[in-house]
C-alpha cells in the first residue's frame, strides 16, 4: 500500500463523512447550539464587557468546557452507528484499511469543528472594532482551542468504537473527556493520590487539558503542546483502529 | 478464482465454521446453502475479509485475504446479510462514494456509476436518498454497489431474502446475466433459486461441508428421483398398484387420492430409471391417463435429510 493510495482513501472517507454531518440535523443543531453557547457564556457569564478589556479572553475560558460534551456530540455517531446499522461490514470489506477509514472520519468531524469555530469570527471583528487587542495572542487562542478539540474528538472516536449505542458513546466519551480537562484540578487528582505515588500523580497532571490550554491562550503555542495534543490524538486514533478491529464482527 | 483453504472459525466455545474448503471458478455460480445458522454468513465474512480467520485462509484471484487483504478485497464485491448502507445519501452518491472507494476517478467513476445504474435498473430513484427506497430497490442499491468496479469475484450474502416473487426475478436475472464474466457466491435457503440460478450447489450443515454437486446431482440423492407418476382421468383401477408394484426395479407404489385426477407415485429401487416399463404397462392396460411424467428429485428433501439428521444419529 503507497502513501499515494492511504492519501486518496483517507480522503474519499473523509469527504462522505463530512458532507454526511450537513445531509442530517446534526450539523445545523450543532452550529446553532455551539455559536449560542459560545456568545453567552462570554458575555453573560464571562463579563465580556464588564472586564472592560479589548481581548477574547472571557471567549475562550469556556472552550474546553463548551467542548466537554459538544466534542463527544460529534465524535458519538463516527463508529457507534457503523456498528449499529451493519454498514461497519461494508465499509471495512472496501480496500481501504481501518486506519484509513479511522483517520479519514477522524478528520472530518475535527474540520466540521474547525468549521464551527471559523464561524465564531464575528467576535474577532467586534473586539478589534471596539479596541486594539494583540491578535496574535487571539490566533494562539483559537489554535488551542482547535488542539483542543482534536483531543477531544479522537478520544471520542475510540469511545464510539467500542459501543454500538449512540448515547452511552456520548455519556461515557463526556466522563473520560471531564477527567482528562480536569487532570490538573484537586478534584481529579485527589482521587490518583489514593493510591498513585506522587511522582504518577505528576504525570496524570501533565494529562490535562486544561493546563495546556492556558499555557496555550498566553500566546505561546509551545512545542510540548503541540506534541501533547499530537500524541493523545494518534494514541485514541490507534486505539480506535485496534478496538474496532477486535470488536467489528460483534 | 476463488479458493477457500480449511476455513475454520470459533467464537468462545461455538465452532461456527469447521475445515471448510472449496474452489469456485470463473463462469460457475455456487450456491451456498444451509439452515439458518449454519455459518454461510460467517464464512462469507471471512472470505470477503471482515472476520479474521481461526485458521485457514481464503485465496482470491491469486491473494490471500489474510496476508493481502487490500489487494483481495479489489477484486471482490460484496453484499453483506440484509444490505446494510448509508441510507442518509442518495442512491448516486452512495454509489459515486462506493466507485471513489474503488480508486475510480473523473470520467472512468462517472461511467461506472452509470453502468452499475444500468445493470441494477435504478435509473428511476436515482436521486432519492436511499432510506425511503422500498426493499427491492435497497437491494439493487446493495447490489449496484457491489459491481461497481465489475469485480471478478461477487460474493452475495442472502440477496433476494425479504424480496417479492417480482424483485427476487430481477435480482435473480442481474445474477445470471453476469455469470459467464465471474465466479459467484450466493447464499441462500430459498431451494428454487439453487435450481434457478446456480450451476453448482455446496450444502452446509453446524458449519460443515455436507454436499457438493450440481443441482441435478443433488437431487439424485432424493428418494424421489427417477419416481414416475401416473395420473388417472377419474378413477383408478383396483388392480393398478399390485400391477405396478409387480414391474422389476420398483420399490413402492403410493396412491394420492386426490379430485379430480388421483395418481400414484411409483418409486424406484436405488433410482433405476422405470419409466419406460411404466410406460409399456399402461399401453398395455390401457389406462386412462391424464398425465404421466419423471420426477427429477426433491432438492428440499434432500435439504432436509443433510442438515437434519435423523434423531437417533445424533444421539
Amino acid at each position: 500500500m503507497t502513501l499515494t493510495q492511504s492519501f486518496s482513501n483517507v480522503r474519499v472517507i473523509f469527504l462522505r463523512e463530512f458532507l454526511g454531518y450537513f445531509m442530517t440535523p446534526v450539523a445545523y443543531v450543532f452550529l446553532a447550539v455551539f455559536l449560542a453557547l459560545a456568545g453567552a457564556l462570554t458575555f453573560y457569564i464571562g463579563q465580556f464587557f464588564g472586564r472592560n478589556q479589548a481581548d477574547l479572553s472571557a471567549f475562550f475560558t469556556f472552550h474546553p468546557w463548551l467542548f466537554l460534551f459538544l466534542m463527544p456530540a460529534l465524535a458519538m455517531r463516527l463508529w457507534a452507528e457503523e456498528r449499529k446499522s451493519g454498514t461497519i461490514e461494508l465499509l471495512l470489506t472496501l480496500p481501504i484499511s481501518i486506519g484509513d477509514a479511522v483517520v479519514g472520519k477522524f478528520l472530518a468531524a475535527w474540520l466540521f469543528a474547525l468549521v464551527a469555530l471559523a464561524l465564531t469570527f464575528p467576535m474577532v471583528i467586534m473586539v478589534n472594532t471596539l479596541g486594539s487587542p494583540d491578535n496574535g495572542v487571539i490566533i494562539a487562542s483559537y489554535i488551542a482551542s482547535v488542539l483542543v478539540a482534536g483531543g477531544y474528538l479522537a478520544i471520542g472516536s475510540f469511545i464510539s468504537a467500542m459501543t454500538k449505542n449512540q448515547v452511552v458513546a456520548f455519556i461515557i466519551a463526556a466522563a473520560v473527556c471531564f477527567v482528562f480537562t480536569l487532570g490538573g484540578s484537586n478534584l481529579v487528582l485527589g482521587f490518583f493520590r489514593s493510591f498513585l505515588s506522587d511522582g504518577l500523580v505528576e504525570v496524570v497532571a501533565s494529562f490535562s487539558f486544561l493546563n495546556h490550554f492556558n499555557e496555550m491562550r498566553k500566546g505561546i503555542i509551545g512545542l510540548g503542546d503541540i506534541v501533547f495534543f499530537g500524541s493523545v490524538i494518534v494514541v485514541f486514533l490507534m486505539a480506535t483502529a485496534i478496538v474496532l478491529d477486535l470488536k467489528k464482527g460483534e | 478464482m476463488i479458493s477457500v483453504q480449511a476455513l475454520t472459525k470459533t467464537f468462545g466455545p461455538i465452532q461456527a465454521v469447521r475445515q471448510i474448503s472449496f474452489s469456485v471458478s470463473k463462469g460457475e455460480v455456487l450456491g451456498f446453502l444451509g439452515p439458518n445458522g449454519a455459518g454461510k454468513s460467517t464464512t462469507m465474512k471471512m472470505i470477503t475479509g471482515f472476520l479474521t480467520p481461526t485458521s485457514g485462509t481464503a485465496v482470491v484471484c491469486g491473494c490471500d485475504i489474510q496476508r493481502s487483504p487490500i489487494m483481495a478485497k479489489r477484486h471482490i464485491g460484496y453484499l453483506p446479510e440484509g444490505a446494510p448502507l448509508y441510507t442518509d445519501m442518495s442512491a448516486r452518491g452512495f454509489l459515486r462514494f462506493a466507485a471513489a472507494t474503488r480508486g475510480l476517478r473523473g470520467t472512468a467513476r462517472q461511467k461506472a456509476v452509470d453502468r452499475a445504474v444500468e445493470l441494477a435498473q435504478l435509473q428511476s430513484v436515482i436521486d432519492q436518498p436511499i432510506e425511503t427506497l422500498s426493499k427491492g430497490f435497497t437491494r439493487r442499491v446493495g447490489l449496484a454497489q457491489a459491481l461497481i468496479h465489475d469485480p471478478d469475484v461477487l460474493i452475495l450474502d442472502e440477496p433476494t431474502d425479504g424480496l417479492d416473487p417480482n424483485q427476487k426475478h430481477d435480482v435473480r436475472k442481474i445474477i445470471t446475466d453476469m455469470a459467464p464474466e465471474k465466479a459467484i457466491i450466493i447464499s441462500t435457503h430459498i431451494l428454487e433459486e439453487v435450481e434457478a440460478v446456480c450451476s453448482r450447489a455446496l450444502i452446509i450443515a453446524q458449519g460443515e461441508v455436507v454436499a457438493d454437486g450440481t443441482p441435478e446431482a443433488l437431487m439424485e440423492k432424493s428418494s424421489e428421483h427417477n419416481a414416475v407418476s401416473v395420473r388417472f382421468a377419474s378413477t383408478i383401477p383396483a388392480t393398478a398398484r399390485d400391477e405396478l408394484l409387480a414391474l422389476p426395479a420398483v420399490e413402492a407404489a403410493d396412491i394420492r387420492d386426490v379430485q379430480p385426477h388421483p395418481y400414484i407415485l411409483v418409486h424406484p429401487t436405488d433410482g433405476a430409471p422405470i419409466a419406460e416399463a411404466v410406460g409399456e404397462l399402461v399401453r398395455e392396460k390401457k389406462w386412462n391417463l391424464v398425465e404421466f411424467g419423471t420426477e427429477r428429485g426433491n432438492l428440499e428433501e434432500v435439504f432436509r435429510t443433510l442438515t437434519n439428521p435423523p434423531k437417533d444419529d445424533v444421539a
